[in-house]
């Protein structure tokens, strides 16, 4: 479906070299992705192979030093200006001197939402993460897998048409992951919103998306792009059936063809 | 032995008072009297010496059963503090002539205190009320104890009234000169020291902002602001004389200078303080530079802030009341300090040092409830 869609994303040749005081760091290099609109892309892969810096240099909070990289059809910086996305960063980054319910107001407050349409949204979204009722707690007095909930529910009041998320669902149990990857499944179906989603689960990766990007490290590079063929609709049990467990085999193959070029 | 709890201050306790009554005159006088029991001579304790000792002796012996730790606390309580209030009233008219077994009863009432402390800090009690008692009456025992040693000694040793006077005498001076101290205050602490302190710290944090947002400024003022802070006030302070006159203006720009770059350095510190992935998240809204200030960088550097205010209150105090000696109009407290020096009116000098402190105190106290309802959030005051 990338091929029609126009493309929301669109890297070639992209590549990130960090200059560290132990010499220079290739977090990303020969970068070549287009992520269509309504998309739901995971990228996986195994610790430091640039996952982070990935979707970093697409919400302009890192420069690439190779290659080019367009979101919406701009520069990464113009699309961040035009607050072309929302970010799920891996930590929840809650400000611990507002409540749960300020928190996810923040971005409203900047981009200007009246009160009325401030409290609208954060009563949805609240909702939408399970989080009724802690509206007036502080950051400090909820669970870790609560704030990053909070965290997932400020990114999704901000409500922009692409949506970066960095291991959104990695402190949660596996109850809450399974209902939070169901809500956002029906979110991105209803909102055709377009999704870039980091992950360390193979399951949750073949569950979500309809792309799966493997990545390996040193330098960090895509190794495989898995299409998958489930059909948009995807009910939790979908994960027994056999077609289900052939993508996942094919991902699993893919992270292991790019462990062994690294030994 | 069951019933036998023996502390080792009522033990010692109980020793002095044994060596004390042993060793016979507590006072010159008395030894004087003992030594010619013909003459008539007035002398200290004349009925109250079995009675102090007595006390002491009781108390610390009951102490050594086992009692409620409450009741145990309220025994040494009593029978200390009277034995104390004894010592000292009976020295009255005496003072100097002091030997050795009045040191050593007044060392056994303070070994008793200090269990009776020992005791209430240890108490858990249930109740807010209870609590918050308790919390009130150990650092009072802890602060009377002070001065009951501070007025024994003095009294009793005859110690010179130029150098230490008993706090009695300065509490007599502080009561009976209310007015001056009065107008001293005003002068020194709500006008040049409150003035010079709301100006210098405002100062402080507003060039602390442009020099974040300015970075040629910040190259250039951090470096002044250095300079500034390490002129020496004995300096500065008779040059701020000759330029604003000897009135409060000239005290309140010394203190303006003093308070000026502790509140510039900690803003900036804490202006770099909010985390990186917070401001990274400010980026993604697009956020520009002042909403990012005021919804993140100042709250996060609140904490640095109120730790300038803090360091500043003392600062201000220090600073107003020494510029003062370079020459003001007849009030003021630096003005007081220095003149009655010259006059020998210890008790003057050392009531506005009372005076003084307690305003530092309460200034201090004022600005850290402040800061603990701002950073209610911070680690340190939320206690996790
Ligand atoms: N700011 C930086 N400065 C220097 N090196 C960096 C920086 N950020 C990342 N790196 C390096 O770049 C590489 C990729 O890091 P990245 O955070 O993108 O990995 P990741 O795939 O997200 O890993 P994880 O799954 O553990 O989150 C790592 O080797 C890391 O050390
Ligand atoms: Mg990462």
């Amino acid at each position: 479906m990338s091929g029609q869609s126009p493309a929301v994303v669109s890297a070639s040749k992209l590549g990130l070299t960090f200059q560290t005081n132990d010499g220079p760091v290739q977090a990303l290099s020969n970068v070549d992705l287009t992520i269509g609109k309504g998309e739901f892309v995971s990228f996986i892969g195994p610790s430091g192979c640039g996952k982070t810096t990935l979707l970093r240099v697409i919400a302009d909070l890192e420069k690439p030093t190779a290659g080019a990289i367009s979101v919406n059809g701009m520069t990464p910086e113009q699309a961040r200006e035009s607050r072309a996305y929302g970010y799920v960063f891996q930590a929840a980054a809650l400000f611990p001197w507002r409540t749960i319910e300020r928190n996810v107001a923040l971005p409203l407050e900047i981009i200007g939402l009246s009160k009325a349409e401030q409290a609208d949204r954060i009563k949805r979204t609240m909702e939408l993460v399970n989080l009724s009722g802690f509206e007036k707690k502080y950051p400090w007095q909820l669970s870790g897998g609560m704030q990053q909930r909070a965290s997932i529910a400020r990114a999704l009041a901000f409500d922009a048409d692409l949506l970066l998320m960095d291991e959104p669902f990695g402190a949660l149990d596996e109850i809450v992951r399974d209902h939070l990857n169901e809500q956002l499944l029906s979110l991105w179906d209803r909102t055709n919103k377009t999704i870039c989603f980091v992950t360390h689960s193979i399951p949750e990766a073949v569950y979500l998306s309809t792309r799966i990007v493997v990545m390996s490290p040193r330098p960090g590079r895509v190794t495989d792009i898995i299409e998958s063929t489930l059909s948009r609709k995807r009910p939790l049990d979908i994960r027994e059936t056999p077609e289900f467990l052939a993508i996942a085999a094919r991902v699993r193959d893919g992270l292991r063809a790019g462990h062994s070029y690294e030994d | 032995m069951i019933w036998l709890k023996p502390s080792w201050q009522a033990v010692l306790a109980i020793l002095l008072c044994l060596v004390a009554f042993a060793l016979g005159a507590m006072s010159k006088p008395e030894a004087a009297a003992l030594a010619e029991p013909a003459a008539t001579i007035a002398y200290p304790y004349m009925d109250t010496k079995g009675l102090i000792l007595a006390l002491l002796l009781i108390a610390a012996l009951v102490s050594t059963v086992r009692l409620a730790p409450l009741v145990e606390g309220v025994v040494l309580f009593v029978g200390a503090h009277i034995a104390a209030w004894l010592l000292i009233k009976g020295i009255g008219g005496f003072e100097g002539t002091a030997l050795a077994p009045y040191f050593l009863a007044l060392a056994a009432a303070w070994l008793l205190a200090w269990r009776c402390v020992g005791l209430l800090s240890s108490l858990r009690p249930a109740a807010n009320g209870a609590k918050t008692a308790l919390r009130l009456v150990i650092p009072a025992i802890f602060g009377a104890w002070i001065l009951i040693i501070w007025e024994a000694v003095t009294r009793g040793a005859g110690i010179p009234f130029i150098l230490l006077p008993p706090p009695s005498a300065i509490g007599a001076r502080i009561a009976n000169s209310l007015p001056i101290l009065g107008s001293d205050v005003r002068q020194t602490i709500f006008k040049a020291v409150l003035i010079g302190y709301i100006v210098g710290s405002f100062a402080g944090f507003i060039v602390a902002i442009l020099a974040d947002r300015v970075p040629f400024l910040r190259r250039g003022l951090l470096p002044i602001g250095n300079m500034v802070s390490a002129l020496p006030i004995i300096g500065v302070a008779p040059i701020m004389v000759m330029w604003f006159g000897f009135d409060w203006p000239s005290k309140a720009a010394v203190v303006i200078i003093m308070t000026f770059f502790p509140m510039l350095v900690n803003t900036v510190a804490g202006l770099a303080a909010s985390g990186h992935m917070e401001r990274d998240l400010m980026r993604t809204y697009a956020s520009g530079y002042w909403p990012t200030l005021l919804k993140l960088r100042l709250p996060a550097a609140m904490p640095f802030i109120f730790n300038a205010l803090k360091i500043n209150s003392t600062l201000a105090l220090i600073g107003a009341i020494v510029a003062e000696f370079f020459g003001t109009p007849v009030v003021g407290m630096g003005f007081r300090i220095s003149t009655e020096v010259g006059r020998m009116n210890i008790d003057m000098v050392w009531a506005e040092i009372a005076v003084a402190a307690l305003a530092g105190s309460v200034f201090y106290g004022v600005v850290a409830l402040v800061e603990r309802a701002v950073t209610f959030w911070h680690p340190s005051v939320r206690g996790g």
